[in-house]
């Protein structure tokens, strides 16, 4: 029987035939084009289109017919999904079937076909099928439960799927078993705090249990939900232990793999001296080594694991070098991974073994891997201090291979052995200097610049040496710039006499010719040091340098931590952490290693333990925690803080104590304690005797803004008009405009004037991203042509649903205008009022602790020179722009109005605002997470107040 | 878990596309094609993460089996899963070809079908597997029938099924070994190890309970020294078992018992490296005679009892990229230099233990200004012997079998030793 005949039709009217062939009577012509359908179906072609004719085939008793229908209908349910309703009676009947293996096809198939119509359908019979007489139906059953809960996860939890599926983890039978924890694994995943996974000593036996009954595959299903569990104590840690550690006898790698996973994590919290935990680290060396002798594939993996397992524990493989010993067949990622893992394992015990190995792999073809010996070669020089000088004298071998890249590596590596041990292997500087002409990486220029001026007073010709790289100083990669100019000033201290045009010539070409901010920097410091005083040059520049570290590429703990709890995974392939390559929720959770409950010296580093638990951060608005989080990952630069540091002065401490007592005593938690808040207390904000009649302020600015031509309601504050874009640059195109907010809706006001001679049309407006995500809520609507010397007044509503990128100043706002003549560009500045949003007022209670509980590094304050209003006027101005006064104490004829707005974005600022009766400065002290935030909104502040 | 499995012939066109998971798309299949299959560099890494979605492949000849996931996958497990994919395939149909794959793609389905389910991997045991994924149908089957397969797949023995019956008991055990090593050109052992494996062939009736044993020097010390007196014992550094062997009862007592499977399988595999017997030691000398010239000697020292006979013997010397000619003399077998494969090939069908072969080589060279020196790779051998170099014996494979009325007695048994080379190289 050939079908691969099937895969050759190619001609025209192909659908056609085939649907004929289809509807025929004949039941093997039929099957013959199924096959034919899902052959095209296979390489790609669409053949949805007989979908009906398909579906008409599914009622038959032909087992295998059957499958190939399920087969298509699984590819295309989800583009016809009204057709495939017709299928759902079929499936039901299905599910009914005597025979368990149709019954079980039927559900799997059914779980596979994701249209929202058909799980309803779905339930009834999953429901039977879950309590199905037949083990294999329940366990395709259990697995159809995660199906569906990825399609509709509220409708399983509302027909109590997941309670059924826990009661499966206690079946009878361990294939059930295992494929119910595979599924409830999965589905706990994308619930993070539910407790789905209910692991307790008691599910946890009886996972053991099915553990060393079920399928290979099973067992790595059970394995990797122990590896989730935290045990109790010690005893119940090394309990599993014992009981999970046959599995390392399996033939299956990754069976070990996930036994392994268990067994690193567990050990955690056994303590050091006990002897089990001695025979423990004895059993795991065997089983990693026979992982070496797998398919490459398999051993690639393997070798990423023990790359993380060996710096966690060093000492479990510490024998076996031997092992990792590159052979000449392996793939290349073996080899690699091998080297890397060789370097790790080096110590004095092994290094002439190591050595000689490396020698031999510094010679061989691929490119990569000869470049890594060599650096291993360096790097066992720098771990193992006895092997230095055979290291050295190895590497100047290589170099007298003059292979371009080994030449260039080993002298990389010659540099860092000479920061290790200074004033040691100098005799080989005369040997390197030979190869200077053929190095043209940049690293190895470097290197060499760096040798060369680290030692100049011993080498006779350094400073023609230096100069012959100065030719080419522009075209020379700043890594090499900077390392020369460093070179340069370093000979000039050492032998000054005869190299003061250099150094000069040096200092000028880092400094005036250079467009490098780092170089010209580096330069003028040095330029200044040499011409104020020499003497500390000499100490600045020639100072001792600190040791460098004997270990490189080492895993950051907490990220080992983490990796070592995702052994055999992809995430312990790659070395970096779930959340770094999955998507969505899953797998984003930390997982940390448990930890010790033994002795105390136990553990390097003592880790609370918390394992699976992500770390709660105890904040009272969890929203503006991810807000903020998203706006810091877009920032290129590490957060810093912006303004002046608040002066440490008695006064501000004062004010901090009394915004604590005061705000303390509104809420009624502290009556009575503190004389000082007497006054506070005593005087509600609502009620002020003295305050210049509030309604009056408003009406006179409703007057304002009545004059401005643009009714603003509420008084929200609205900068005036400035020019954008002028004619000149805009070929006669002239644009003013500012933003307002108007009941929650930002707008862009524009004013187009044409002062060109011909018709303007076809206007577009784009924002580049932007600090807030600001973008037009819709087109720029001009309707009309602009005729010459016309003007005309848009209002463009703007939401922040746009891309978000930060901008310096943070509301800068990039502009791009287009119309019939060309595109223009233009930068503007919107008030950060526009983007406080009317449901900026927090509780008081929230106030309080909010304020608490921002550090007081993120407090900034400021003054406002020559504003003449009493504290209610402020507050009215400040409320009709979204500033809402919480709360009003007066201290001594010092009103204090604390006041919150939020963001649109979610981010709160939390204000202080300071007013003196007949003191026209006012002072405010701001306060948000966003370090970055105060200083803008402040200019709004003032804006408003002033206005 | 696997989100999708798919096949490509070596142009890179699709044979199998087997989606489970929806954030898999159609566009993956393409992306693979793309990034790995028509890159022009060297596979540097058999898992590619492209756009977020990560490709596991392995290749056998020139087929292409990816899957693929966008999930925090058990890698480990989908290379085994890959792997047995294979195995199961191969069982099915033979050699795994395009034309094979294609010529049975409905089959390929079905099973895709059974062993993967939402990406989880099933019950891959070829002897289960066969019970009810024939492309025959299942029309025939009784009640019991179906509910003894079902029962076979998802339970505790789900490597064997019911009811089988032989009119002769008979099990047939091979200890296959490869013996690896890396010896200097000083003749100095740099890293030597024997990675063995048992493979058994067992048509015995009914659910036999087996125990084998072997001299272990673990469990030869246990019992002191009422054990065999001529026995040498072997130290296992490790050892991994078939699934249907107890592993706890091996953790605690050391003995390895079992229910085996119908027909061949691998029972254990296992790894030694103290006391290993090399069959053959190399001894290389190659001297440079000016820039244009070679002169290799190498001689071969068989390392076992006279009365044994070592086959299939082949050494390859590799020869530089720039040689123009080559002239072998060897007093035993032939030589021949292969060009093509930069090697002279000498080939020796038999040869005794405690003996010695010879061979010289005049190796010309064509002038050339390349600076970079020729690597030298090492040479390597193959060979076949009658014994196992790691020293490993079998002391015995009882059969018990309560229900059926045969005992261990009646039981025909065979066992066979071959070693073979495993990377058997010596640098020159």
């Amino acid at each position: 029987m050939t079908d691969s005949k099937y895969f050759t039709t190619t001609k025209k009217g192909e659908i056609f035939e085939l649907k004929a062939e289809l509807n025929s009577d004949k039941k093997e012509k039929k099957k013959e084009a199924v096959k034919k359908v899902i052959a095209s179906m296979t390489v790609g072609k669409d053949v949805s289109a007989l979908f009906p004719d398909v579906v008409n085939c599914m009622q038959t008793d032909n087992l295998e017919l059957k499958k190939l229908v399920y087969l298509y209908l699984m590819n295309y349910a989800k583009s016809q999904p009204d057709m495939a309703i017709m299928a759902v009676n079929t499936f039901v009947k299905d599910c009914e079937d005597p025979n368990p293996l149709i019954r079980a096809l039927a559900v799997r198939t059914m779980g596979c076909i994701r249209v929202d119509k058909i799980t309803e359908y779905l339930c009834e019979p999953l429901r039977k099928c879950l309590k199905d007489e037949d083990p294999y139906v329940r366990k395709t059953a259990a697995v159809c439960v995660a199906k569906l809960h990825d399609i509709n996860a509220q409708l399983v939890e509302d027909q109590g799927f997941l309670d059924t599926l826990k009661d499966l983890i206690s079946d009878s039978n361990p294939m059930v078993v295992a494929n119910a924890v595979a599924a409830l694994s999965e589905i706990a995943e994308s619930h993070p705090n539910s407790n789905l996974l209910d692991l307790n000593p008691q599910t946890i036996n009886k996972l053991l249990t099915a553990l060393n009954e079920c399928t290979e595959w099973g067992q790595i299903f059970i394995l990797d939900c122990l590896a989730n569990y935290t045990p109790r104590d010690d005893r119940e840690s090394q309990s599993i232990c014992e009981r999970v550690t046959p599995r390392l006898s399996h033939a299956n790698s990754a069976v070990v793999l996930s036994a392994v996973k268990v067994l690193m994590k567990f050990m955690e919290m056994l303590p050091k001296d006990l002897d089990y935990y001695g025979t423990l680290l004895k059993k795991l060396a065997p089983p990693l080594v026979t992982l070496l002798s797998a398919e490459p594939e398999l051993q690639y993996v393997a070798l990423r694991n023990i790359n993380l397992i060996v710096q966690r524990r060093p000492e479990i493989l510490k024998h076996e070098m031997k092992v990792f010993f590159v052979k000449y067949n392996d793939p290349i990622y073996v080899k690699l991974e091998k080297l890397d893992i060789m370097i790790r394992l080096a110590s004095q015990a092994n290094i002439a073994q190591v050595l000689a190995e490396l020698k031999e792999y510094a010679t061989e073809v691929d490119v990569d891997f000869v470049r890594k010996a060599v650096r291993a070669i360096g790097r066992c020089a720098i771990k193992v201090e006895q092997s230095a000088e055979r290291c050295v004298s190895t590497l100047l071998d290589l170099i007298q291979t003059k292979v371009n890249y080994v030449v260039q590596e080993a002298i990389v590596v010659i540099k860092d052995i000479f920061r290790k041990y200074p004033n040691k292997y100098e005799s080989v500087i005369a040997t390197l200097c030979e190869n200077l002409d053929s190095l043209d990486e940049p690293e190895a220029r470097a290197a060499m610049i760096w040798i060369v001026g680290e030692y100049a007073e011993r080498i006779d010709n350094a400073d023609e040496l230096l100069e012959s790289f100065l030719e080419g100083f522009h075209d020379e990669s700043t890594q090499v710039q900077l390392q020369l100019l460093t070179g340069i000033v370093k000979l000039f201290l050492k032998k000054p006499t005869e190299t003061q045009e250099l150094v000069q010539q040096v200092l000028s070409l880092a400094t005036q010719d250079s467009d490098n901010p780092d170089l010209r920097d580096r330069g003028y410091i040095y330029w200044r040091l040499l011409s104020t005083d020499p003497v500390a040059a000499k100490e600045v520049v020639l100072a001792e340098k600190p040791l460098i570290s004997e270990e490189t590429d080492l895993i950051e703990p907490t990220l080992l931590e983490e990796l070592i709890c995702h052994i055999g995974t992809l995430a312990s392939v790659y070395h970096k952490p779930p959340s770094a390559f999955v998507e969505g929720s899953r797998g984003v959770q930390h997982k940390r290693l448990p930890g010790s409950a033994g002795s105390g010296e136990s553990v390097e580093s003592p880790e609370p333990v918390s394992a699976a638990v992500p770390e709660a951060t105890p904040s009272v608005i969890p929203s503006q925690e991810d807000l903020l989080g998203d706006l810091l990952n877009l920032d290129l630069t590490p957060p810093t803080t912006t303004g002046p540091p608040p002066p440490s002065s008695g006064l501000q401490m004062g004010a901090m104590d009394l915004l604590g007592g005061g705000l303390d005593s509104l809420l009624g938690g502290d009556l009575g304690g503190n004389p000082a808040m007497g006054p506070g207390f005593a005087a509600p904000p609502s009620s002020m005797p003295q305050s210049f009649p509030a309604p009056a302020s408003r009406g006179l600015d409703d007057l304002f803004d009545l004059s401005g031509g643009v009714g603003i309601p509420a008084g929200a504050y609205c900068p005036p008009k400035t020019v954008w874009l002028p004619a000149v640059k805009g070929k006669g195109l002239e644009i003013s405009g500012t933003f307002t907010r108007r009941s929650g809706v930002i707008q862009m006001e524009m004013t187009l004037t044409n002062k060109a001679m011909s018709v303007m049309t076809d206007f577009a407006i784009q924002f580049n991203r932007n600090s807030f995500g600001l973008a037009p809520a819709g087109p720029l609507q001009v309707l009309t042509p602009l005729s010459p010397n016309q003007n005309i007044e848009v209002a463009l509503p703007l939401n922040t649903l746009g891309p978000i990128m930060k901008m310096e100043p943070l509301n800068n706002l990039q502009v791009a205008v287009k119309n019939n003549i060309d595109v223009f560009y233009f930068s503007c500045q919107y008030p950060m009022s526009v983007l406080f949003s009317e449901d900026g007022k927090m509780e008081s209670k929230v106030f309080l602790v909010t304020w608490k509980d921002i550090p007081n590094d993120n407090e900034a304050q400021f003054q406002i020179k020559d504003c003449h209003l009493n504290s209610d006027a402020a507050s009215n101005k400040l409320q009709g722009s979204n500033v809402f006064t919480i709360a009003k104490r007066t201290v001594e004829g010092q009103d204090m109005l604390y006041q919150s707005l939020k963001l649109t974005n979610g981010i709160w600022v939390l204000a202080e605002l300071k007013v003196q009766t007949g003191n026209p400065t006012f002072t405010v002290s701001l306060k948000c997470r966003a370090t970055e935030v105060p200083q803008a909104v402040f200019q709004s502040y003032e804006a408003i107040l002033k206005n | 878990m696997i989100g999708g499995l798919f096949i490509y012939n070596h142009k890179g066109e699709v044979l199998i596309s087997r989606v489970y998971r929806d954030d898999i798309g159609r566009n993956a299949v393409d992306a693979f094609r793309v990034n790995v299959i028509h890159a022009r560099q060297q596979v540097r890494s058999p898992v590619t993460n492209i756009a977020r979605t990560s490709f596991f492949h392995v290749k056998r000849s020139n087929i292409w089996l990816a899957a693929v996931t966008k999930q925090n996958v058990n890698a480990a497990m989908v290379f085994e899963f890959l792997y047995k994919m294979c195995d199961v395939m191969t069982a099915y149909f033979g050699k795994i070809s395009e034309e094979n794959i294609k010529n049975n793609f409905v089959l390929i389905y079905e099973l895709l079908d059974e062993i993967l389910d939402f990406g989880y991997p099933q019950n891959s045991e070829t002897g289960a597997l066969k019970t009810f994924i024939t492309q025959q149908g299942i029309k025939g089957q009784t009640k019991e029938e179906q509910s003894q397969i079902t029962s076979q797949v998802t339970g505790q023995i789900g490597w064997r099924r019911e009811g089988i019956k032989y009119r002769r008991n008979e099990l047939f055990l091979d200890v296959l070994e490869s013996v690896n090593l890396l010896m200097s050109p000083q003749g100095q052992v740099l890293s030597a190890h024997v990675s063995g494996r048992v493979v058994m062939k067992s048509y015995l009736s009914g659910m036999p309970e087996c125990k084998f044993g072997m001299n272990d020097k673990i469990v030869i010390d246990k019992q002191g020294k009422g054990g065999g007196t001529d026995d040498q014992s072997i130290a296992i550094d490790d050892c991994t078992f078939h699934q249907c062997v107890r592993l706890s009862k091996f953790d605690s007592e050391r003995s390895i018992s079992f229910i085996p499977p119908d027909g061949e399988y691998e029972l254990m595999r296992y790894r030694t490296t103290k006391d290993i017997i090399l069959p053959f030691r190399v001894i290389p000398l190659v001297r440079e005679v000016g820039r244009t010239k070679l002169e290799v000697k190498v001689v071969i020292k068989s390392n076992f009892k006279p009365s044994l006979l070592a086959q299939k013997i082949e050494v390859r010397i590799p020869t530089p990229l720039n040689t123009s000619g080559v002239q072998v003399i060897c007093m035993k077998g032939k030589a021949k230099y292969k060009a093509s494969e930069n090697a002279i090939v000498w080939k020796i069908k038999r040869m005794a233990g405690m003996k010695e072969s010879q061979i010289s080589a005049e190796i010309e060279l064509l002038p050339t200004n390349d600076k970079k020196k020729w690597a030298r790779p090492p040479i390597s051998m193959n060979f076949e012997v009658p014994f196992a170099p790691s020293g490993l014996k079998v002391r015995y494979l009882k059969v018990f079998e309560s229900k059926l009325n045969y005992s261990d007695h009646d039981v025909i048994k065979w066992v066979r030793y071959i070693g073979r080379s495993g990377i058997y190289e010596t640098r020159c």
